[in-house]
């Protein structure tokens, strides 16, 4: 249906001997929202600043429709950014910095105006025209970044953690009308974020990376139910990650006990990485569970609890809705379906174990872009 | 509210000898130089020195324009090297600024006088004497050396400081290179142009020692006059009343430049 807009091939990008992309191959259709996963210094950015133009791959090659770019410089490109921080022009106000583009393209006044106009119109800023840059708060920086670049009409809009310097509620907010802009417009978005939720949240394409390796590409689902290795597994979601052997199809061997589940096509009596996700986990009395264990932590998450486990050394998160104090002792069930089977990677054994569990997890994979400046916190100052 | 007081030092360093002064200028400026009274005479007398006046800016003006078309690019090419290589460009930029100013403009003398280096070696082939020294030229030439650093220095400090995703921004949109100086880079880089041009226009307005050893009779600028007035002519008085007019005129024309940057913009001025 969607056809190839840009493909990436072999490649690969290094700094100082540093290597930063290792034989990138990725392809990017028309009109799709693809993002860009990964931790910081994962080649995630260095492969959105190739698309655009800004640098140059150490080998390999970009393909534009077909044709190779990989000299064509940015403004010779169909293609327009919304930079990390917005990088808005200081020195003009609103309507000149949303106008820029197009004033380079030499359309009329009038034209210029009524684009303008109407891009004010999509990002709700009617009014703003002659604010200075500096004035406005974080979300509407945000928006005139968004507005400057979609103006040009480009094929395709880069978006580098455009998100990243917004506090919480703004930033689920703009997701949606991101996500509302894109289909509106139908342009190929490629986004590059380290937040694994916002990935799942706007795309259609989710492409996992990390160390400059692309771990795997599928559907928000597909990432989420199918990790293709522990990293996957610990990046997307919170993941119990336990070594298993895989007996024969359908049949694995956890903690010295046969589990039916719904993978096949292992050698048999071959090691396997086993992802358990926490809010799979059924919790029954102790005598009717498959295992039991010892409620060593919980903490209160709003709509459940995140409750740590120990099943005979090795600790488990497990999500439930009822409280179970610490020190209980509980049993688990799992059926076929909660069992996700994963080939041994060179990620295995470094993820998937809570015993060093603090009640922060899930802040640690925010806190590398700290958040600047807030909605609350708008620069009014003249 | 402690702190306020760690700036004491300089305030009373400011009012002993810069308010005072200033008020003792005024005075002078004001006041007869035999009977000590109250009088304009001294401020009405400025007429006779209009063309002087008018000849210190227009040559300080020059000079700031000259400094900025050779500035503007060395402070730019050195914005663009690596922190190592800016640190040492920075230093050669500066290193003049080591030797003293009276030294550097006894040079010029030696280079330009019609038995100096540059006529004696042009002379060889035939060509000059030229009449190098004791022009408005040779002036000019002196401000341009040695206040070029004050302009160099503003300059890189402002365009060091613009973010380079800013440039990628414009390019993004489809600037070319020198559409990404003209919209983007120059614009931006105002601040530096008001400040270099401030830093160079205030000192070259009221030189004199430059015009002495470099200019004539027929370049005498307004700091020559005041000196004379001090020195020679004994008449501190008048001369106090020039500083004032000079003083005035410097203030007016800084303010202009300030204009020119906006009025929420960082301004950064002497």
């Amino acid at each position: 249906m969607s056809k190839e807009l840009i493909r990436l091939v072999d490649c690969c990008m290094a700094y100082d001997g540093e290597q930063v992309l290792d034989n990138l191959n990725l392809y990017i259709n028309d009109s799709e929202f693809l993002t860009l996963l990964g931790p910081s210094g994962c080649g995630k950015t260095t492969t959105l600043r190739i698309i655009g133009g800004f640098q140059k791959p150490t080998s390999g090659t970009v393909l534009f429709n077909g044709v190779r770019i990989n000299d064509v410089p940015p403004h010779k490109r169909h293609i327009n950014t919304v930079f990390q921080r917005y990088a808005l022009f200081p020195h003009l106000d609103v309507y000149d910095n949303i106008a820029f583009g197009l004033r380079i393209a030499k359309l009329s006044e009038t034209e210029i105006s009524s684009r303008v106009g109407e891009m004010l119109k999509t990002i709700g800023l009617v009014g703003f025209e002659e604010r200075k840059v500096s004035s406005l708060s974080g979300g509407q920086m945000q928006r005139v970044a968004i507005a400057r670049a979609l103006v040009n009409r480009p094929n395709v809009l880069l978006l580098d953690e455009p998100l990243g310097a917004l506090d919480l509620r703004l930033r689920k907010d703009m997701q949606v009308e991101l996500k509302r802009i894109q289909q509106q417009m139908g342009i190929t978005f490629v986004y590059v974020t380290h937040d694994q939720e916002e990935a799942l949240t706007m795309s259609d394409t989710v492409v996992v990376m990390d160390k400059g390796v692309i771990q795997q590409i599928g559907t928000p689902e597909d990432i989420y139910n199918e990790p293709k290795n522990a990293f996957v597994a610990d990046f997307i979601g919170e993941s119990n990650i336990i070594e298993g052997v895989m007996l024969q199809d359908r049949l694995v061997e956890l903690f010295g006990r046969k589990f039916p589940c719904v993978d096949s096509g292992f050698a048999p009596r071959e090691p396997v990485d086993v992802v358990i996700r926490p809010e799979d986990v059924d919790i029954v009395p102790a005598d009717s569970g498959h295992l039991c264990g010892t409620v060593t932590g919980i903490t209160f998450k709003g709509v459940h609890y995140d409750i740590i486990v120990d099943f005979s050394g090795f600790k488990w998160l497990i999500q439930t809705t009822d409280f179970h104090p610490v020190g209980s002792y509980i049993g688990i069930r799992l059926g076929p379906e909660d069992i996700h089977i994963m080939k041994k990677s060179k990620y295995s054994g470094m993820f998937g174990d809570y015993s060093s569990y603090s009640a922060e997890y899930d802040e640690i994979g925010d806190s590398e872009l700290e958040p600047a400046e807030s909605e609350e916190a708008p620069g009014y100052e003249e | 509210m402690k702190n306020k007081f760690l700036a004491g030092p300089y305030l009373i360093w400011m009012a002993l000898f810069t308010i005072i002064p200033l008020v003792i200028v005024l005075y002078f400026a004001l006041t007869d130089s035999v009977t000590g009274r109250f009088t304009l005479a001294n401020l009405a007398a400025m007429k006779d020195y209009l063309p002087i006046f008018l000849r210190s800016i227009w040559l300080a003006a020059i000079s700031s324009v000259i400094c900025l078309i050779l500035g503007y690019p060395v402070a730019w090419c050195i914005a663009q090297t690596g922190p190592k290589v800016q640190r040492f460009l920075y230093m050669l930029v500066m290193l003049p600024m080591c030797i003293s100013f009276l030294l550097r403009t006894l040079a010029w003398v030696a280079m330009l006088e019609d038995t100096g280096i540059i006529n004696s070696l042009i002379g060889r082939i035939g060509i000059g004497p030229l009449p190098l020294i004791r022009t408005n030229g040779a002036v000019i030439l002196g401000m341009v050396y040695n206040y070029l650093p004050y302009m160099i220095m503003p300059l890189y400090t402002v365009i060091i400081k613009i973010d380079p995703r800013l440039v990628e921004a414009a390019q993004d949109l489809g600037c070319d290179h020198a559409q990404v100086f003209g919209k983007v880079t120059l614009p931006l880089s105002v601040p530096g142009i008001v400040s270099g041009i401030t830093m160079v226009f205030v000192p070259a307005v009221s030189t004199f020692y430059i015009s002495q050893k470099l200019g004539s009779s027929g370049t005498t600028l307004i700091g020559d006059v005041i000196e004379s007035q001090f020195k020679t002519a004994y008449n501190p008085n008048l001369g106090a009343a020039m500083s004032l007019v000079l003083m005035i005129l410097i203030f007016i024309c800084i303010g202009l430049m300030n204009r020119f940057t906006g009025d929420d913009d960082e301004v950064m001025t002497l």
